[in-house]
């Protein structure tokens, strides 16, 4: 009984029967069930790094934002100046609470008449919820989120794969922008973007049009060896980027000041949720920032683990791993100004021992091929 | 599932070959599978003496990190020093490369208490 209800309350996506016959395990996550591996995260993970991978990320989030009022209402919403974009270009920005904590980070596309906000899986209520709550005359917002698949290909062959499935230009297409292009019988909108770190695509598809899209994707793949990617190597990947996690690394609690994501802060734009908050803390230097910890040998810092330093417990790790592309332990965390300096050293507690960590200049991997 | 039939187990899921006095210790391809990729193994130095159901060292797993229970008393008198190298053997041969660590057993009755291939098959269902 209690059974049935849970399993009808998991979402599926578009592509589930083809992870299902992938063998990957499958775990719930934001309320949809998703593939964290299909042979091993490690071999994924450098799959991606080396070749190309395939990844399903229809559990994001996607709205609509138009009318009007569409763009103030944009800039009042997120940090970043959206003013800035041309049509077909893409920015990272951030939601704030009032107080500068972080409600979520997102992409905004501007498309030719409207925008499109993707969000996280995990926020996509509360974010609707929080923006609704701010809606404006001559603002239309629609969550369109159930009614898109979202495919991302991934990897230095990422381009080869794609442009075996579309006619359009993609030397054409710089990094966060995004065109419709041709997909056989189909126009769709695909954005040169990704949370990888590696040159790719992601293709936000209608539900209808999900396995028409996928088997030609995998088809195409075929010549280049394209591997299915699941959600374990997707968070490897992108720590070793210093992408930020939202839950992780930045939530209620944190400021993109602290986050070190004041690049998508812009002051000059106007007024926007948070902002009173984030310029004094830019002005007087926040108390603590995120910082990147490499550390030698056995060891694998996950989350929640202490930052130690002088004896003093000073933060705590907010994403670790065992980095499958160097070979060695790195990590995340929050730690006070003074200890924020490059070549700084931090220890982590993993369970009774201490292992001494380097904080070192960001990103961990430093041979991404993004645009 | 892999489950060979001249291995004992537990329900922690370490497998134990015996030899006279000599018990071989892993853990089952079931565990392996369960973990994941595994990064490295802590083991403990030849000499220890660890104790049934206790601690003997430690699995760090991409996923998670897990700890081995040693399946019977007594003195560790080999550890498998490959796996410092190819900590993946446990992942792709969990039986044989994948061997972590030989205990000389103190008390052979012991063993009577580990889990039968029949036994250990229902366990995992």
């Amino acid at each position: 009984m209690s059974e049935q209800v849970l399993t009808d309350n998991l979402k599926r996506t578009p592509f589930h029967k083809y992870h299902i016959e992938a063998g990957a395990k499958m775990v719930l996550f934001a309320g949809y069930i998703m593939p964290v591996q299909y042979n091993g995260i490690t071999e994924e993970h450098l799959a991606v790094r080396k070749n190309v991978g395939l990844f399903d990320l229809s559990h994001m989030g996607e709205f609509e934002v138009m009318g009007p009022r569409a763009l103030s209402f944009i800039q009042k919403m997120t940090t970043n100046d959206a003013s800035k974009l041309a049509v077909g270009q893409i920015q990272y920005s951030i939601m704030c609470y009032d107080d500068g904590g972080i409600v979520d980070d997102l992409l905004v596309y501007r498309l030719k008449d409207r925008y499109m906000l993707v969000v996280n899986a995990s926020n996509i209520q509360k974010d609707f919820d929080w923006l609704e709550t701010h809606l404006e005359a001559g603002v239309e917002l629609t969550n369109i989120s159930n009614q898109i698949g979202l495919l991302a290909i991934q990897g230095p062959n990422a381009q080869k794969v794609v442009a075996e499935i579309t006619e359009y230009d993609l030397n054409s297409l710089p990094y966060y922008h995004c065109a419709n292009m041709d997909f056989g019988d189909y126009s769709l909108l695909a954005s040169c973007t990704g949370y990888t770190g590696e040159d790719g695509f992601e293709i936000y598809i209608p539900t209808q049009l999900c396995e028409y899209v996928w088997n030609r994707v995998m088809n195409a793949g075929k010549k280049y060896d394209i591997k299915l990617i699941g959600l374990g190597a997707r968070d490897s990947l992108r720590l070793e980027m210093k992408m930020a996690l939202y839950g992780n690394d930045i939530d209620k609690t944190t400021t993109p000041i602290e986050a070190g994501l004041a690049w998508v802060v812009n002051f000059d734009k106007g007024n926007f949720t948070g902002r009173d908050v984030l310029i004094k803390q830019r002005d007087e230097k926040p108390n603590r920032r995120l910082i990147c910890l490499e550390l030698e040998g056995k060891a694998f810092p996950r989350h929640g683990y202490k930052l130690i330093s002088n004896g003093r417990t000073v933060g705590h790790v907010t994403s670790g791993t065992f980095s499958p592309s160097l070979g060695k332990p790195i990590a995340m965390g929050y730690v006070p100004l003074e200890l924020t300096k490059i070549g700084s050293i931090v220890d982590v507690k993993i369970r009774d021992k201490l292992f001494s960590a380097t904080v070192i200049k960001p990103p961990f991997y430093k041979k991404g091929t993004h645009r | 599932m892999n489950i060979p039939g001249n291995l004992r187990y537990t329900s922690e899921h370490e497998w134990v070959l015996l030899d006279g006095n000599v018990a071989t210790i892993g853990i089952t391809d079931y565990a392996q599978g369960e973990l994941g990729d595994i990064v490295f193994v802590e083991l403990p130095a030849i000499g220890t003496e660890v104790k049934a159901m206790q601690s003997f060292g430690t699995i760090e797993a991409v996923k998670a990190v897990s700890e081995l229970f040693a399946p019977v008393s007594g003195e560790v008198v080999e550890i498998n020093a490959a796996l410092e190298g190819e900590p993946m053997s446990i992942n792709n041969d969990p039986y044989n490369a994948g061997w972590m660590i030989k205990i000389k057993i103190n008390d052979p009755t012991e063993v009577d208490k580990l889990v039968s291939p029949d036994a250990y098959q229902k366990l995992i269902g």
